[in-house]
């Protein structure tokens, strides 16, 4: 059992790290603004170009074949620059997996480039109305025509869709509940589609509805087998729910601020939450590198991905709150610990709340009857 | 990198455990017979466990550690195997106080050498006064020193990893046993384990043991301070024993219960060998050193 970095993957913290110095811009506009949309844009364009935006990934699509470990370091290293927010991540953490396991080489050839480049920035559109963590009521249905489909019905809670170029999610072909789903990817600004944007709490349009009037889309844009949408989405969702969508850099980052902002602010009252926090940043950080070590043996992520996201989404609230209790009068001030706070507190709903999440953990792992 | 038992220490973890899952020593040892328990440890011994755990790796010590929580196997497992190698001198039990976070030395009775650490120097120890611990496994003895024996740097810290780990172990137990009764155990017509109500609160009892054991094994290799393992594990596993009470519903408040055992265990080695407050006051310490973080 051991900790250590093998040199490879230190020459490649190293470049990283250096790269990132010289590269990360100083803040930029919010995502879910149309000017700072299209700043992350171009910052991932620039990632792109060096070949870092999507480091896991074959070198074919603009990757670099990276391993696991070395995936987890790079986000290590781009949380502790400060660099800016994923505006793609939809796309490829979310879409990317399942294109790479079910996907044809036609759509990975013809999708995934431009997803890694954001040239194409894609929005996921799973919830609707009626469907949110009872995801298997879907009622945005496809129906078949010549060459293709036409989809029709309502979205809802689409992340990036105010500003992004395409979307992806379940459409009701035939059948009820699991049965009968089918994964589709269609353009935003196809004829038939409409985007309405909503406010999220902090006020900006993070995600949309979406409305889809016999929405043409072609058979090429079917991944995996019609009717058998479920499990194409069910046999990635453990990448939102687990490593992928939130890695432990993000969350040591924020712990390293909060400790320095106790040493600027030192509440003695205070100072075991924010022990706490670093403590739950370092569990999460070992946790994963224990996942890294039992995928390698060739074990599969499966629901403890929901060990993960109950994890970090709670300990992400915490570590905000500490900072703004340290912040005292000024913690209701805008400033960077106020919007992350408000950011965190979206964790413990979306990718499936953490009262299913529970219901996963008892169920499947702890063996609970249903 | 690899965070994962090597194939030796997973064949290690379950050697000990496939032992001490035979062994139901621990109501004999709160009553006062220790000749089961001493034949559990000499057996240990035997079988080359004993010093696997004292004189190979950390990870070798938590890995035993666990397994002693796990099993509760009563005796001064934390003096014995991690704090006082080298001064057992062929004695199969050992034990010390190391005031003030540790004031009193566990199962002097039983143990063949007793000592006191006093500001990084050892002594050997003459056991005085029996105070009775919430564990009736654990008897506490006031000890004077006697002899200086000479310095001896570290123990607190091995016993604070191992301390960690037994809690970590315990705290598994825990959760496996309540897992089991909320199965078997009916009511309204349903297994309680059914309810969402009892599941979610032994889904969080899950993801708090799951994320502290990676600060255990963290810990035995430096990743972070053992404090830091300390606090993860206690906080775990006192929450898996404030749960496995509160899901057993009034059979778990008997001391008939085997659940007994662990709960009084856990409650016990969570203000030994340093509380909480302690611990953390000595993280932010070394997070705050002008060297920056550890």
């Amino acid at each position: 059992m051991d900790l250590d970095l093998d040199p490879a993957t230190l020459g490649f913290q190293a470049e990283v790290r250096s790269w990132l110095a010289a590269h990360v811009p100083s803040e930029l506009p919010s995502l879910d603004t149309a000017d700072g949309f299209e700043a992350h844009r171009a910052w991932e364009r620039t990632l792109f170009d060096e070949r870092l935006s999507v480091v896991s990934w074959p070198a074919e699509y603009g990757g670099r074949d990276a391993s696991l470990l070395q995936w987890l370091v790079f986000e290590e290293e781009y949380y502790a620059a400060g660099a800016p927010a994923r505006v793609s991540q939809n796309g490829i953490f979310l879409l990317a997996p399942t294109l790479f396991a079910h996907g044809t080489p036609e759509q990975c050839a013809r999708l995934l480039p431009a997803m890694a480049s954001a040239e194409e920035v894609w929005a996921q559109a799973w919830s609707e109305p009626e469907a949110g963590s009872d995801l298997a009521a879907i009622r945005a249905s496809a129906a078949k025509t010549d060459g293709g489909w036409l989809l029709s019905g309502q979205k809802t809670w689409s992340s990036r869709a105010a500003f992004a170029d395409r979307g992806f999610g379940l459409f009701r072909t035939s059948g009820e509940r699991h049965r009968g789903l089918t994964y589709f990817m269609f353009s935003l600004r196809a004829p038939g589609v409409t985007v309405r944007p909503i406010a999220q709490l902090d006020g900006e349009p993070g995600f949309a509805e979406i409305f889809l009037d016999d929405v043409f889309v072609p058979d090429e844009d079917v991944i995996g087998a019609v009717d058998n949408g479920w499990q194409v989405a069910m046999s990635t969702a453990s990448n939102e729910r687990g490593l992928s969508l939130r890695s432990p850099g993000r969350f040591l980052a924020t712990a390293g601020r909060l400790v320095r902002l106790w040493q600027a602010l030192p509440d003695p009252a205070l100072r075991d939450r924010v022990v706490d926090a670093w403590i739950g940043a370092q569990a999460y950080r070992l946790y994963t590198f224990g996942t890294v070590a039992r995928l390698a043996e060739g074990g599969s992520l499966g629901a403890e991905s929901s060990v993960n996201k109950l994890f970090w989404s709670e300990l992400d609230i915490a570590m905000h709150e500490t900072a703004l209790e340290l912040l005292g009068g000024e913690g209701e001030a805008d400033g960077p610990w106020l919007d992350g706070y408000v950011f965190s507190l979206a964790g413990p709903i979306y990718a499936g709340t953490n009262e299913i999440q529970r219901n996963v953990v008892a169920e499947r792992i702890l063996g609970l009857p249903r | 990198m690899k965070f994962a038992l090597s194939p030796e220490q997973a064949q290690f973890a379950d050697t000990l455990d496939a032992l001490l899952a035979k062994s139901d020593v621990a109501r004999a040892w709160a009553a006062g017979d220790h000749e089961p328990g001493l034949a559990v440890w000499r057996h240990l011994a035997d079988l080359g466990v004993t010093s696997v755990a004292q004189d190979g790796e950390p990870v070798d010590l938590v890995v035993a550690m666990e397994a002693v929580g796990f099993h509760a196997l009563p005796g001064p497992a934390i003096e014995t195997l991690a704090v006082l190698p080298g001064h057992t001198d062929g004695a199969l039990l050992a034990t010390v106080a190391i005031p003030p976070h540790v004031p009193y030395a566990v199962d002097a009775h039983v143990a063949e050498r007793v000592f006191v650490l006093r500001n990084g120097v050892l002594f050997t120890g003459t056991p005085g006064q029996r105070i009775s611990s919430v564990d009736p496994c654990r008897a506490l003895f006031e000890v004077t020193p006697a002899t200086e024996v000479g310095p001896l740097d570290g123990a607190f810290d091995r016993g604070v990893l191992a301390c960690s780990a037994q809690l970590l172990g315990a705290g598994r137990a825990l959760l496996a046993r309540s897992v089991d009764y909320v199965k078997q155990r009916t009511q309204f017509g349903k297994p309680i384990g059914s309810f969402q109500a009892v599941k979610h609160q032994l889904a969080s009892v899950h993801v708090g043991l799951e994320l502290a054991r990676p600060v255990v094994y963290g810990a035995a290799l430096n990743a972070v301070p053992v404090s830091a393992a300390k606090i993860a594990a206690g906080d775990a596993a006192y929450r898996a024993a404030r749960t496995a009470l509160q899901v057993h519903g009034a059979i778990g408040y008997t001391v008939e219960n085997d659940l007994s055992l662990w709960l009084s265990k856990v409650r016990a080695l969570h203000t030994a060998w340093g509380t909480g407050s302690v611990h953390r006051a000595r993280v932010m310490a070394t997070l705050t050193r002008p060297a920056g973080p550890h």
